[in-house]
């Protein structure tokens, strides 16, 4: 059945998942795209950090997000030890190759959700807020004002991001790193600071992205498996670290995603966002922005 | 002390430690099952498990079965199909155990029938729907109430036809159980001529509902019958509160899993209201039987350290009664032979904490014992509330019943 009303508001809430889509991305865009470190534990992070604002919203009643913001320093801590543990263990030895390096953030990501598991239990978490559950009204439509907030933080997180990356002396050295590691040595820098200093920005991300995944939807132990498929589709559709293009990869991953649930039936989606990814692929190789 | 007294006394203490030496020198017998601990199914999984755990440590405070005691062998399935093929072959050919449970629910059960089938052994289900339809397996009882495979759609259906409902709309989970609730539905659907105005299966791992529920809006339909599983039944009816259904919907859920779960319903508050979906315990009188009360007296302690459903009504009795009905088998035939036990189960009426067993020809219930009920008077955050009678008002079975239908579905909300 085919309407243009149905249509439009599809593309409406497409828009707004690939928003939510970009912030949950985002992070994985730097440590994966920029520096090249095999992180299949992202999203497992990402899960991590939900139920770290599900605490502090159950315990003390704080938003959703300024819970994501009180944790974010944590997580920064957090990815400075995670990305100096797989320096010392893989990097610094050369033995971060193939599938080692992503067997070690398949280790972190299984003990991540045994630990959650531990302490929270298995079911589904999730938080209360005033924007959580209700509708914003505009004549005939009905948009959840969840995903407004979500695309709203989503879309101010991604170009902070993105200024932050492209017009401070550190972003910029990160973008160095990415491109000539050995001539920023050369030029007296540390690389290894560097890319340490950008893995915990990618997982201080992860606290605000972590708030915005359980304002969405409930959480569980295991949601990082639905995710890992989507981020990764996100990064390499949007060209190994391009921020922008991560935006617009995840919007454009959002919006067909909307349409093909709307308006072709559900069970294409995930097909129809993975051949996307695939035609992307066979036309750009390096991905939408990427050089 | 006199000495008649203390002969006494020293007689029955040697009797009894003969009694416990008997119970441990006979080599235990061994009860194997995978189950849920990890993944979309690990909190009805772990609930299941604590009842069978409160069923093991009764019958072993008791002597035991056929004087030895009764050890469970257990390993975590992780919700997925792919992994009890595998367990089961272990638990079967290294493990030596005497007698198979089914792991929690569908998605896991289907691959282990043929299986079974082929080595001839008793499998106890759990809670899985439909899975020896077409395996036709004589060795299988399903501890389920489900019974006749479209007593399930038919109930919901006849509610909503009752309401003036004539367009159906069908919101599935693209996966085992969920699939084969819907198809029930559909086949009734066509029997009674109604109009299927929306039918769309979802995939697992569907992240946002908004779509899906503007879709299924647009079609217009009166009876909404959806069929997910705890991951989703959320994300649907969050959704549905905010995009709305329409007016003209008369009765809306049917066959929503996680609904019945402690963490699920407090997390969904208020939203349940109007809800009309099945379950399988509730807290009304009707639904006690002998040894109900003193279960969930015991289960509700145990599930505080093992950090399980607090409420523990869908699947923590059924799995006390799987040990019951086992119990009564061993003890009628006095032995552990598999044909001997499943003639037995398919011949006999079991007592059990959930009310009286029957089995029909292809392990079912002989009677459906599915209740549908509609969720009233739900608030936020309170999950103490569910334990007290009215909040899930029963509507069928009529025997069971305790309220009627308050339709449309948009009414029934408020």
């Amino acid at each position: 059945m085919f309407s243009m009303d149905l249509l439009l508001g599809a593309v409406v809430l497409g828009v707004l998942l690939g928003c939510f889509y970009a912030a949950v991305s985002v992070g994985l865009s730097i440590s994966f795209g920029l520096l090249d470190v095999p992180h299949v534990a992202h999203p497992a992070f990402l899960v991590l950090a939900s139920y770290g604002v599900y605490q502090l919203n159950e315990t003390y009643d704080i938003d959703p997000l300024l819970a994501g913001l009180a944790i974010t320093p944590l997580f920064f801590l957090f990815g400075l030890l995670a990305y100096r543990v797989y320096y010392e263990t893989f990097e610094k030895r050369g033995t971060d190759a193939g599938v080692r390096g992503i067997a070690f953030f398949f280790g972190i990501a299984f003990i991540i959700e045994v630990l959650i598991i531990l302490q929270f239990g298995v079911d589904q978490r999730s938080v209360t807020a005033t924007y959580i559950g209700k509708a914003w009204r505009f004549g005939e439509y009905r948009i959840p004002i969840r995903q407004l907030v979500a695309f709203a933080v989503a879309l101010a997180l991604t170009i902070l991001l993105a200024v932050y990356l492209s017009k401070t002396f550190m972003g910029r050295a990160i973008r160095a790193v990415a491109q000539d590691e050995e001539a920023l040595r050369l030029m007296g820098a540390n690389p290894v600071r560097i890319k340490q200093f950008a893995f915990g920005i990618a997982t201080a991300v992860l606290g605000i992205a972590g708030a915005l995944l359980i304002i969405v939807a409930p959480v569980e132990p295991t949601l990082d498996r639905a995710y890992i498929g989507r981020t990764f589709c996100v990064v390499v559709m949007a060209g190994l670290g391009s921020i922008s293009g991560t935006l617009i990869a995840a919007i454009i991953l959002g919006v067909a995603e909307s349409i093909v649930l709307t308006l072709f039936g559900a069970s294409w989606a995930p097909a129809i966002s993975f051949a996307m990814l695939l035609v992307v692929l066979a036309v750009r190789p390096q991905g939408l922005f990427g050089r | 002390m006199k000495r008649r007294t203390f002969l006494g006394g020293a007689m029955a203490v040697a009797v009894a430690g003969h009694g416990s030496r008997a119970l441990a020198q006979q080599p235990p017998i061994k009860i194997g099952m995978s189950m849920a601990q990890t993944g979309g199914l690990a909190g009805g999984g772990k609930a299941s498990q604590l009842g069978i755990e409160i069923w093991r440590d009764d019958i072993n405070a008791k002597g035991g079965l056929l004087g030895r005691k009764v050890e469970l062998i257990v390993y975590d399935d992780k919700s997925s199909a792919s992994e009890t093929p595998a367990i089961y072959a272990k638990l079967v050919d290294v493990d030596k155990v005497d007698l198979l449970f089914a792991p929690y629910a569908t998605v896991p059960t289907a691959p282990l029938m043929p299986f079974v089938k082929q080595r001839g052994l008793l499998l106890m289900g759990n809670f899985s729907f439909q899975v020896n339809s077409k395996v036709g397996h004589d060795m299988w009882f399903n501890n389920a109430p489900w019974g006749p495979a479209d007593s399930w759609a038919s109930s919901f259906l006849d509610l909503g036809q009752k309401a003036g409902g004539k367009t159906l709309a069908l919101l599935s989970a693209d996966q085992e159980f969920a699939q084969n609730l819907v198809l029930t539905a559909r086949e009734v659907a066509k029997k009674r001529n109604m109009p299927v105005v929306f039918d769309q299966n979802y995939p697992p791992n569907t992240v946002e509902f908004s779509s899906i529920i503007r879709a299924l809006k647009a079609a217009k339909p009166d009876i909404v019958y959806v069929s997910s599983y705890p991951p989703d039944s959320a994300g649907i009816l969050r959704a549905v509160n905010e995009i709305g259904i329409g007016d003209n919907v008369k009765i809306f859920g049917g066959g929503m899993v996680g609904l019945q779960f402690a963490a699920v319903m407090s997390n969904l508050g208020s939203l349940l209201n109007g809800v009309v979906n099945y379950n399988t315990w509730l807290p009304e009188p009707s639904m006690y039987h002998e040894g109900t009360k003193a279960f969930f007296d015991v289960y509700t302690k145990r599930a505080v350290e093992a950090k399980v459903d607090p409420l523990g009504y869908y699947l923590a009795p059924f799995g006390y009664a799987m040990g019951q009905m086992v119990e009564a088998a061993v003890i009628a035939t006095k032995s552990l032979d598999q044909k001997g036990l499943a003639k037995y189960l398919r011949d006999n009426e079991h007592k059990t904490i959930v009310g009286p067993i029957a089995f029909s020809a292809d392990g079912e219930r002989k009677e459906s014992a599915t209740v549908q009920a509609q969720f009233r008077g739900v608030v936020d955050k309170d999950v103490e509330q569910f334990r007290s009678s009215g909040k899930q008002v029963i509507l069928f079975p009529e025997k069971m019943k305790t309220g009627n239908l308050i339709s449309p579905f948009e009414a029934a909300r408020k």
